[in-house]
């Protein structure tokens, strides 16, 4: 029996609908849309009552309209008051009015609200479901205000039907993510989390969004999720494909959870619990198993449903880029659905593999596609899917491969959809720069690139190539014998003339020996298309006409009688004319002396990170840039400068990575650096090495200079420049961080760097904020570049491994106008950091007091007042210190007693403290007593300076 | 997330439009038509994803549609959505209608919007899904339905009444509904299964 029988459907609005779709122009149908507007407005606004049928009619007609795409701007109150109708028909289409039509700020929301408030109380489960649809639909303010608290407990009440609990959880979602402030954390939380267990599978399906959602936001809260997700979804995996019934599609078991579970196990790093660990491994090989096994049905959504869930497990293995086992598998999966005839699997295929390219178990079993994705770029017919194939080849891209990747994305070019031309220029112009090892081939590649997309190619292209060129002496003369040739053409495009004009009248000289490229050739040359270009392209040519007469004294007259000419000395353009007049006359009066200086050949460009990769972020999005492309960002400046192997070390790619916090990434990368802890002798020569730059000169030795974190000092000193002693005022500014965690650590007239940060237990999380207060460029400290008014943030994490004294060291350089700044900062990175404080009665603090006896336990100071002797102040910094400051412990209330434990990788320290202050000789008395004595004696040492 | 579900003829009629965040009526009208001019664009053999129109979001945002017949229906999702998953659910939103509907074709989506957004509103909420079990979905409609009859058993019978003697006087009428605007011939989705 169909569910909808179709007789009974309303007889006056299936004759509107009809007269609507009779209509033969747009205009009549307007004129059929206004009368019917005109009629419903004058039976609401009539002096009859309407009743509940003619209501819904009219309300379902306005309906109609609107999606023609008509503005509604009444029948709002007539919705409104459907839904306090009892009866649900009215009800139900009072609230798909609203849902559709009313906005969240609308004013009738407090009306709506009050409807809301009495459905919910009704416990009638259907009006229960539309008035959480309703909210969920609208998710205003307001009604975030009304019932985030009611709706947690609908939620999780006992008696609660299924299906008002799978609405109610979507409901809370909703409102979560419209107001986050106002869905407060509660008793609920834990309850919501066992929802993964329910019977129902609906009700499971409904919660886990919720859950994601929640878990992304708080991790913490609701770790305990991870292992029911992971027995739930055990128990999906395994199961037989009828043990689900109404939950298995087409012969797969609940397909939509599975993927929804490994989503969710995405938001966590992988388990630590062994067995849970153990039981998801398993899993995640059952389900790459029966990949492989035949498929229980030909229907395309058998298969679709089946690699659903499969693409998802493969994405869970490259999150947790922890198991190489898996990954194999996975890149081989993905490796055979590139020549499925499936094209959606194609598609999925070579995005999974983008992100798998990037994880270092994996990049070089992606490599060996790379003739099936170049394959796919050439044959596919599908744009979408050569899009992936482009993106595909770009981060399987390194320095073996480069030449052939650029070589065919080039060729794609020629006939590459509009839509993503642009994008493609900006790709092969990062790839060739970044993986150039001669630039006479970087030359050829933008140059082609200009040849044969030419539109496409912006300015940060062909300024990009013209910096390097500059720079680089060795392919000076290449370029302008290239950009020659190119210009011979009979119909270059523009930007090669730019390109052309700015390489010749710089670099002119090298070629002009030869014959076929004497300085009169290459001048007639450039001028032969100067007539068709544009304004600025010619006051570019003007300018290196000018040069042509410093270069080549021999066109001097040529070029005097073209400046003289009416068409440039009365150009209409002020640019142009003014550039002919100062020319001409410069050429005329100045001595040859005066020429040589004035159009001396340009000097190198201090800038030497590449802007297109900006201009690639922006393009994407703030979004779309994925981890590879920031890492690539900062494997470049290295790659360029010193033409060095990359360090194949995976802890300096996940040091590198630190500007884009993921907590499994970077506590990797800190326990190969160790920057904290004697557990290295020299404890105190420890360097966080935040970009060592090689200078333009510096010999490509191969030095690691992308590599931030450096444990040991002298793998940086195998670059060009040491880093600095540290400056003399480190220790004063270390100790303004002793007692306080967020501030501004370092200022000059250059740069001001900021620091927020944040302990817990021996773990601790820094943010660096480098701000430029220039208005010029600054390369290379944390990102690539750092604009003039910026400001960049780079995020270090801390382990404390063992208790230490020397706080570790910060060094920073960065190119400012040409001039390397080499500034070495301590990190302010102090024991105390790693106190977790400890509440205890007067009589437990002296009895361990008493413990301590030893003399080496103790530590004491007795020092002067450097301020004024506040009691409040003073609690403060005793709280900013860490340590839990006990009242009522000390019998003589001005003396201060504090007690925490400092917690260490290697062990726990326990720490007492008290502070005697004598206001009359405005003197302190410090007392330290711990269980290890080097503590002891560097927190007193620490803090003495405060006070 | 899913972001809008809609479903438009190969003429670009919208049929359904639902956004899950708010955008002005304009805009949602642009949004429709940018989105059938890019899917319409697409030849048959192509996959089913392509980057959303620069209105929903450009890239960050996946448009994953299907082509029955006469009818395209397209879910704009973002990255946090399984691309095969939303397909699959497309598949069960028209098996859920087919089932409602009885070999259901663009008529019965004109004519009964209103059910339709029901239907909907029984998988999708708030741009989440809340049920992907078809045989769950239709014994809530089912249930709907129960309630609608009975209420217009007391309460409808004298408009039903009416309704039935204007039949009677205008015996085209049936006629008149089943002309198309735009000559659509009105074919069946193909049967499932």
């Amino acid at each position: 029996m169909p569910a909808v029988s179709k007789g009974d459907g309303m007889r006056g609005l299936a004759v509107f609908i009809s007269d609507i779709r009779n209509c033969k122009s747009k205009e009549a149908e307007i004129k059929r849309i206004n009368k019917e507007l005109a009629n419903i407005r004058s039976k609401f606004k009539g002096d009859k009552a309407l009743d509940g049928y003619s209501k819904k009619k009219y309300v379902c007609k306005l309906l109609f309209i609107f999606l023609l795409g008509h503005d509604i701007d009444f029948g709002h109150m007539e919705a409104v008051n459907l839904l306090s109708s009892n009866k649900y028909t009215e009800k139900q289409i009072g609230y798909l009015f609203i849902s559709v039509l009313v906005n969240s700020n609308s004013e009738l929301i407090r009306l709506i609200n009050n409807a809301i408030k009495n459905d919910l109380a009704s416990r009638n489960p259907t009006f229960m479901c539309l008035a959480l649809h309703c909210i969920a639909n609208v998710g205003s303010r307001e009604m975030a205000e009304a019932f985030a608290g009611e709706i947690p407990r609908i939620l999780v009440a006992g008696d609660t039907m299924d299906s008002v609990k799978q609405s109610a959880a979507l409901c809370l979602l909703r409102l979560y993510k419209t107001s986050p402030d106002l869905v407060l954390m509660g008793e609920w939380t834990s309850r919501v989390v066992h929802l993964l267990n329910d019977q129902h599978m609906g009700v499971v399906t409904a919660a886990i969004s919720l859950i994601t959602c929640l878990s992304q936001k708080n991790p913490d809260e609701f770790k305990t999720c991870v292992s029911l997700a992971v027995s739930r979804l055990s128990r999906i995996v395994s199961s037989a494909s009828t043990d689900l019934q109404d939950y298995t599609y087409y012969f797969v078991p609940a397909p939509w959870l599975s993927c929804k579970l490994l989503r969710l196990l995405q938001c966590y790093p992988p388990p630590e619990d062994g067995a849970v660990k153990g039981r998801l491994v398993e899993c995640l090989e059952t389900i790459l198993n029966k990949a492989q096994e035949p498929p229980k049905s030909k229907k395309v959504q058998h298969s679709n449903a089946k690699n659903a869930i499969l693409f998802e497990a493969i994405s869970l293995i490259i999150h947790y880029d922890s198991e190489p086992n898996l990954l194999v598998r996975a890149c081989n999966q993905l490796g055979q659905f590139l020549q499925h005839r499936e094209t959606n699997l194609r598609y999925l295929a070579l995005e999974s593999m983008c992100t798998l390219a990037s994880s270092e178990f994996s990049h070089e079993a992606v490599k060996t596609h790379i003739e099936t994705v170049i394959n796919a770029l050439k044959t596919e017919r599908d744009v979408s899917v050569r899009q992936r194939a482009a993106d595909l080849l770009y981060a399987m891209c390194d320095r073996s491969n480069a030449k052939q990747i650029v070589a065919e994305m080039l060729s794609y070019l020629e006939n590459a959809d509009y839509s993503i031309r642009e994008e493609m220029v900006l790709k092969v112009a990062i790839l060739a720069e970044k993986y150039a090892v001669d630039y006479s081939w970087y030359v050829d590649t933008i140059l082609n690139l200009i040849r044969i997309a030419g539109d496409y190619v912006s300015e940060e292209v062909w300024y990009r190539v013209i910096q390097i060129v500059i720079n680089r002496d060795d392919v000076q003369g290449y370029a302008a014998k290239t950009v020659f040739e190119a210009l011979q053409a009979p119909a270059c495009h523009e930007n090669m003339v730019k390109v052309g004009g700015y390489i010749l009248g710089e670099f002119g000289n090298l070629i002009a020996g030869d014959p076929r490229s004497s300085p009169l050739i290459q001048f007639n040359l450039l001028h032969s298309k100067f007539h068709l270009c544009s304004v600025p392209t010619r006051a570019l040519l003007l300018s290196a006409y000018i040069k042509f007469i410093n270069l080549f004294p021999e066109t001097k007259p040529t070029i005097q009688e073209v400046l003289r000419s009416d068409s440039q000395i009365r150009n209409s353009d002020v640019e142009l004319q003014q550039r002919a007049v100062e020319y001409l006359k410069l050429s005329s009066i100045a001595s040859t002396d005066v020429l040589a200086t004035v159009l001396e050949e340009m000097p190198p460009f201090p800038e030497r990170e590449s802007s297109i990769l900006a201009k690639l972020k922006k393009k994407k999005g703030p979004g779309a840039v994925s981890v590879s492309e920031l890492e690539d960002g900062k494997r470049e400046g290295g790659e360029l400068n010193g033409g060095g192997e990359r360090g194949s070390d995976p802890s300096a790619i996940a040091a590198s990575n630190a500007s884009t916090p993921s907590p499994s990434a970077d506590l990797l990368g800190l326990r190969s650096a160790a920057p904290i802890g004697s557990a290295a002798p020299s404890a105190g020569s420890l360097l966080v090495d935040v970009f060592s730059e090689a200078g333009p000169a510096a010999p490509s030795s191969g030095a690691n200079d992308d590599n931030f974190l450096s444990s040991a000092p002298s793998s940086s000193s195998l670059g060009s420049e040491d880093p600095a002693p540290p400056l003399p005022e480190s220790d004063e500014l270390l100790n303004k961080f002793v007692c306080k965690n967020n501030g501004v650590l370092f200022e000059n007239q250059l740069l001001q760097i900021g620091i927020k940060s944040e302990y817990r237990q021996n773990l601790g999380r820094m943010y660096l904020f480098y701000g430029n207060k220039t208005s010029v460029q600054f390369t290379k400290p944390v990102e690539p570049l750092v604009e003039g008014g910026a400001q960049v943030q780079q995020v270090i994490n801390i382990e404390c491994l063992t208790d230490f004294s020397e706080a570790p060291l910060l060094n920073i350089k960065f190119r400012y106008g040409g001039a390397l700044q080499n500034i070495t900062l301590k990190l302010p990175v102090t024991i105390n950091k790693f106190f977790q404080p400890t509440e205890m009665a007067s009589q437990d603090f002296f009895q361990r007091w008493k413990q301590l006896s030893l003399p080496q336990q103790e530590a004491q100071k007795i020092f002067k007042a450097n301020n004024a002797m506040d009691t409040e102040v003073l609690k403060a910094k005793l709280l900013g210190l860490g340590s839990a400051l006990l009242e009522n412990v000390d019998p003589n209330p001005e003396n201060f007693v504090c007690a925490g434990v400092i917690q260490t990788k290697a062990q726990q320290v326990g720490c007492l403290l008290r502070l005697e202050p004598n206001a009359q000789a405005q003197m302190y008395r410090l007392t330290l007593r711990s269980s290890k004595d080097s503590v002891s004696k560097r927190l007193c040492e620490l803090l003495a300076e405060q006070f | 997330m899913i972001k809008a579900i809609l479903i438009f003829n190969n003429h670009g009629k919208p049929r359904l439009s639902k956004f899950y965040e708010h955008y002005s009526e304009d805009t949602e009208q642009q949004i429709i038509r940018e989105t059938f001019h890019l899917v319409s664009k697409r030849d048959e053999n192509v996959c089913n994803f392509l980057e959303g129109g620069m209105l929903i979001g450009g890239s960050d945002n996946k448009l994953i549609y299907r082509h029955y017949a006469t009818l395209y229906f397209v879910f704009c999702v973002d990255s946090s959505e399984s691309e095969l998953g939303i397909l699959d659910l497309i598949q069960v939103f028209v098996e859920t209608l087919d089932k409602c509907f009885e070999n259901v074709c663009e008529l019965d989506l004109i004519f009964h919007v209103d059910k339709v957004h029901n239907i909907l509103a029984e998988m999708v909420m708030g741009g989440m899904v809340l049920e992907t079990n078809m045989n769950e979905i239709i014994t809530q409609v089912d249930a709907q339905n129960k309630m609608e009859k009975s209420e217009a058993g007391i309460a409808g019978a004298p408009a039903r009444a009416v309704s039935a003697v204007k039949n009677m006087n205008l015996p085209e009428i049936p006629r008149n509904i089943n002309i198309g605007d735009i000559s659509i011939k009105v074919p069946n989705l193909p049967s499932f299964k």
